[in-house]
This record gives structure tokens, sequence and C-alpha cells, in this order.
């Protein structure tokens, strides 16, 4: 009788705390399909409920920062910056995984720090690069740094995945006359597709969640990102909350679509490199 | 035995551009912290002059306990309260929901916060926080403390704490996450034979499960220090480091030093602080999983 009594109490204190992690979701899933005099009494406040798409609409085509424009500015920026990255990052990959070479260990070790340091390390010559390179406030200049930019965890997590891979068959394809080409794209490749899914949605998440670099090298109107727009709809003196979270909401329902439809190469991508499997 | 030139023809368009865009950026900006605007080397003047500077180290504000301390403190009290609390509540989620139904569900909603773009988790707080739409006031009404109602990201005493809060709750579903993968990987023997031995629960979670978890939490404390020193996004969007620099950060007083007042030197600076700090965090981290 003990036991269940604690039972009973761990379920209700998980539960609780789950329920306290949901309230601010919560509060801007409320915000933005509800009028702002209903959640200026609180938006737990349901004696009046009248839901309508109006912030949201607002959000889309707002006036000097409408969303959907930076919605095609991040697209266009993020599906790049995910797919080349994964392509030259797992290329690069298989030669740390299965090759030996003079500077194999330094080079390593390189791009092991490199994944630490904070994007502020490179911002004032990066800015004046991109400048030089005519790539300064350019989506596809801004696509490539973070092609760049993604490049050491992509290689530090997949040459992990490589390992795990049995080398018998990539020795029988070499023996059978495959080139070392042949043998990473044909072979490789295909069998690294759960890896390759982890990647994939974890720097997709990254880079359409990503700020200061567009912050930095994105500064026409019309080409802002979707989260530059965000500080921009906040507004001088009032706050019109409605909007506000109803563009955090459009902005947060991507990477939370990606998550539910990849949860299980999402949680591998994050705990991939901790635990080794 | 001839050379072979494949590993290198892999490993070179990754090379080139992580060279072009990131090694050299990198090192730009080191060099840059040591010269005068004009170009000359100056040694350590910059980091003199910036590590005086009432924004980096307020040392008024720390003797008389008032906000800001500077950006420096500010990233310190960042990680004294956000490290143990996230780390800690991470655990004993993930030690919790071994025995909870539908602990998927709980996982899955905790770890949202991971999935949040940190631009948005910004507006979060600061919509948490607000004096008539916030929540959290809501809950102060409930329980008798209406007169401390506020918008606590506008005030100086309470802006940092606000948003380290909130960065808690954006935070603790990396640490759930890696300590029930650590959890599920150690082995169910080892709990039954210690519970032959007549082990209580408590002596089995400090002499067998804390132990086993220790991979786990060198790399929980690693990640969340090196998200701790990189905050910028949340505290723009929240109270863009105010009210009067009262929650301002390294990463954002490097970015307001750059592009607002132009100091390249002086933002150099922050920025090489910032770098030298996150990889010493690495390389402990590094150092200690060689060792293993």
């Amino acid at each position: 009788m003990k036991i269940n009594k604690v039972a009973i109490l761990i379920n209700v204190i998980a539960w609780a705390i789950s329920f306290v992690w949901i309230l601010p979701l919560m509060g801007i899933l409320m915000a933005s399909i509800r009028p702002y005099k209903e959640i200026v009494r609180g938006w737990w406040d349901f004696s009046e409920f009248n839901p309508s798409l109006t912030n949201i609409f607002n959000a889309l085509y707002h006036p000097t920062a409408p969303l959907s424009k930076g919605i095609v500015n991040s697209l266009i920026v993020t599906i790049p910056a995910t797919i080349m990255p994964i392509i030259i990052g797992a290329l690069a990959a298989y030669a740390f995984a299965r090759y030996s070479f003079t500077i194999k260990s330094y080079l390593f070790l390189t791009i092991v720090l490199l994944m630490a340091v904070p994007q502020q390390s490179i911002a004032i010559p990066l800015f004046q690069l991109m400048k030089k390179l005519g790539l300064l406030d350019s989506l596809i200049g801004l696509s490539i740094v973070h092609t760049a930019w993604g490049l050491p965890w992509i290689i530090l997590f997949m040459k992990n995945f490589f390992a795990t891979l049995p080398v018998e068959v990539e020795e029988a394809a070499r023996i059978d006359g495959a080139t070392d080409f042949q043998i990473f794209y044909k072979i490789v490749l295909p069998l690294s597709l759960p890896g390759i899914a982890s990647v994939a949605a974890l720097q997709f998440t990254w880079v359409w969640s990503d700020f200061f670099l567009a912050l930095i090298l994105i500064y026409s109107p019309d080409k802002l990102l979707a989260t530059q727009r965000l500080p921009l709809m906040r507004g001088q003196y009032h706050v019109d909350w409605g909007v506000l979270s109803a563009a955090s909401l459009i902005i947060i329902a991507v990477p939370i679509v990606l998550y539910l439809a990849l949860q299980k190469y999402y949680i591998r991508g994050m705990v991939g490199w901790v635990v080794k499997g | 035995m001839k050379l072979n030139l494949t590993p290198y023809f892999f490993i070179l368009p990754a090379l080139i551009l992580i060279i072009i865009f990131v090694l050299y950026p990198i090192s730009a900006t080191i060099s840059l912290s040591f010269l005068s605007p004009e170009g000359y080397f100056v040694g350590f003047d910059n980091y003199i002059r910036v590590l005086s500077r009432r924004e980096v180290i307020n040392y008024d504000g720390i003797l008389k306990g008032y906000f800001p301390m500077g950006a420096i403190v500010h990233n310190a009290i960042w990680i004294l309260i956000h490290l143990p609390l996230s780390t800690l509540l991470g655990l004993v989620l993930a030690v919790l929901l071994q025995n909870v139904k539908g602990s998927s569900i709980i996982k899955s909603i905790i770890f949202l916060g991971m999935v949040t773009p940190l631009i948005v988790g910004g507006i979060i707080i600061r919509f948490t926080f607000d004096r008539e739409v916030g929540v959290v006031n809501m809950f102060l009404k409930a329980i008798g403390l209406g007169h401390l109602v506020r918008t606590w990201t506008m005030y100086p005493d309470t802006a940092l704490f606000s948003l380290i809060l909130g960065s808690v709750w954006l935070w603790t579903g990396f640490s759930l996450i890696l300590y029930s993968a650590g959890l599920a990987m150690i082995p169910k023997e080892y709990y039954e034979a210690a519970k032959i031995d007549g082990a209580s629960s408590m002596q089995i979670f400090f002499r067998i499960t804390l132990p086993l978890l220790k991979p786990v939490t060198t790399t929980v404390v690693t990640m969340t220090l090196l998200w701790e020193l990189k905050i910028f996004d949340i505290v723009y969007v929240a109270t863009y480091g105010g009210p009067g620099g009262a929650s301002n950060v390294l990463a954002l007083l490097m970015y307001f030093l750059a592009f607002r007042s132009l100091d390249f030197n002086a933002s150099s600076v922050i920025a090489t602080l910032l770098t030298a700090l996150t990889l010493i965090v690495a390389i402990v981290m590094f150092k200690y999983v060689v060792r293993k």
C-alpha cells in the first residue's frame, strides 16, 4: 500500500510540472487566436471566448514587417543551408571515419573545438568579408555562412555515425572494383539515412531559429528573415500581444511540426554524440 | 608506399568553407582585439580599456548590490542559477518519469522548450512575466501577493532573474532527454542485485545510478555552460539588455559595441574573451572524455 501512495505522488508531481511547463506556450497560443480585449483580462479567463484567425492574418500581412515574406526568406536560407552541409560534412566525416592521414588528429581536434565557439567570434570580420564578396544582405550569402557554421558539428556527428556501420560491405565493394567515391555515395550514404535524418532535423531547426547571423548580415526590409521580423512587431510603446503572439506561434510551429514528425531522429541527434549506441 | 589523396579530396570542400567563414574570421577577431583603430599593435590596451568599463564590470553595483553589475557578472549569475537548476531538474524528472504513466508525453512537453527558437523564447518570457497578460502575475494574485504584480522584465532588480528563470524553462528539456537516455542504458541487473543486498532506494540512487550517469552529467554541464555563455536572442528581444543595462550579457554587449558604437576593437575584446571562455569549457570536457 505504501509503495502505491508514493507512486501516485510521483505521478501527480510529474504531471503538475508538465502542466506548469505548458502554461507559457498556452498563453502564446491563446493570445494569438483571441482578440486583445479578452487577453488583457487574462488568457486563462474563458468567460468570453471568441477565437479567430485575425491575429494570424495580421501577423502574416503586417504593414511594416509582413511575416509571410519572412517565412519565404527563411526557407530560401534554411533549405540549402540544411542540404549543403549534410553533403559536404558527410563526405569529410567519412574521410575522418575510414582513412588515416597525416594531419587528421589535429584537424579533427580543431573542428571539435570550433563547435564550442560563439557566433560573436566571427561577426565583425565576417561582416567585412561578406561586404567584399558582395554577399552582404544576400540570402544566398547567409545560407553559405550557415553551411560553414554547421559543418563542425555535422562532421563530428556523422563521423560517430559512420563508426557504427560495418566496414565489410565497403571492403567487398572495393574488391569488386568500386572507387572510393562510388563506395561513399552508393553504399555508405544509403546506409546512413537515419543519421542524415537526425542531422537534417537539427540543422534545419537551428538555421530556422537563427537570429544573430541574420541580424548582422541581412538588413533590407524585404529580405529580413522570419526571426528578424519578430522584434520589429513589438511596437515602440504599446505591445500588441495578439500580433506578436501569432507571429511567435507561426515561427515556432515549423520546428514543432518537424519535431513531432521526426521525433525519433531528433532525439537521437541530441543524444547521439553523448550516449554512443 | 603511395600517398592516398582520397581523404584529402573528401575533406577539401568542408575545409575551404570552414577556413574562409569560421577560422579566418575568428583569427581576425582575435587580432582586432590587439590593434588600435588605425591598425597598430597596442598589446593589452584594449583589454584594459574594455574591462574597466561599467557595462562590463560595475564594481559599485556589485558592492552595493544593485543592477547593472556588468555583463560579465550577469553571465556569471546566469550560470550560478541556471546550471544547477536546469541540470538537477532534468535529472530529478528523468528519475521520476521512469515510474510515470504517459512519461513520453511529459518529456515531449518539457522538450518543446528546446525546439522553440530562442527569439520566440524571449517573447514568451516577456509575455509570461507581463503585468497584464502574464501567468506569473495571475499566480501571484491567486496566492494573495497581488501587491507584487508588475512586468518583471522591466525593472532593474528583477529583469535578469526573470530571463534566467525563463531560460530554465527553455533548457531543462536538454538535461531531461540526456539523463533519460543515460538511465535507459543502465542494466536492470544492477538494481536487482542491489535490492537483494538490501540497499535502500536512496543508496541505490547515490551509489549506483549517479556514478553511472557521470559521463551524461559531464556532457550536460558542458553544453549548458556553453549555452549560458552564448545567451543572446532572449535578452535581445525580451529586454534589449535593459533597463539601463541591468540584464545585459557579454554576447549582446559585443553586438552593441560592434554594430551600434562601431567600436570594432572593444567589441573584438569581448568576442575574444567569450571565445576563450567557451574554449576553456570545451577543452576541459575534451580532456575529461579522452582521459576516460
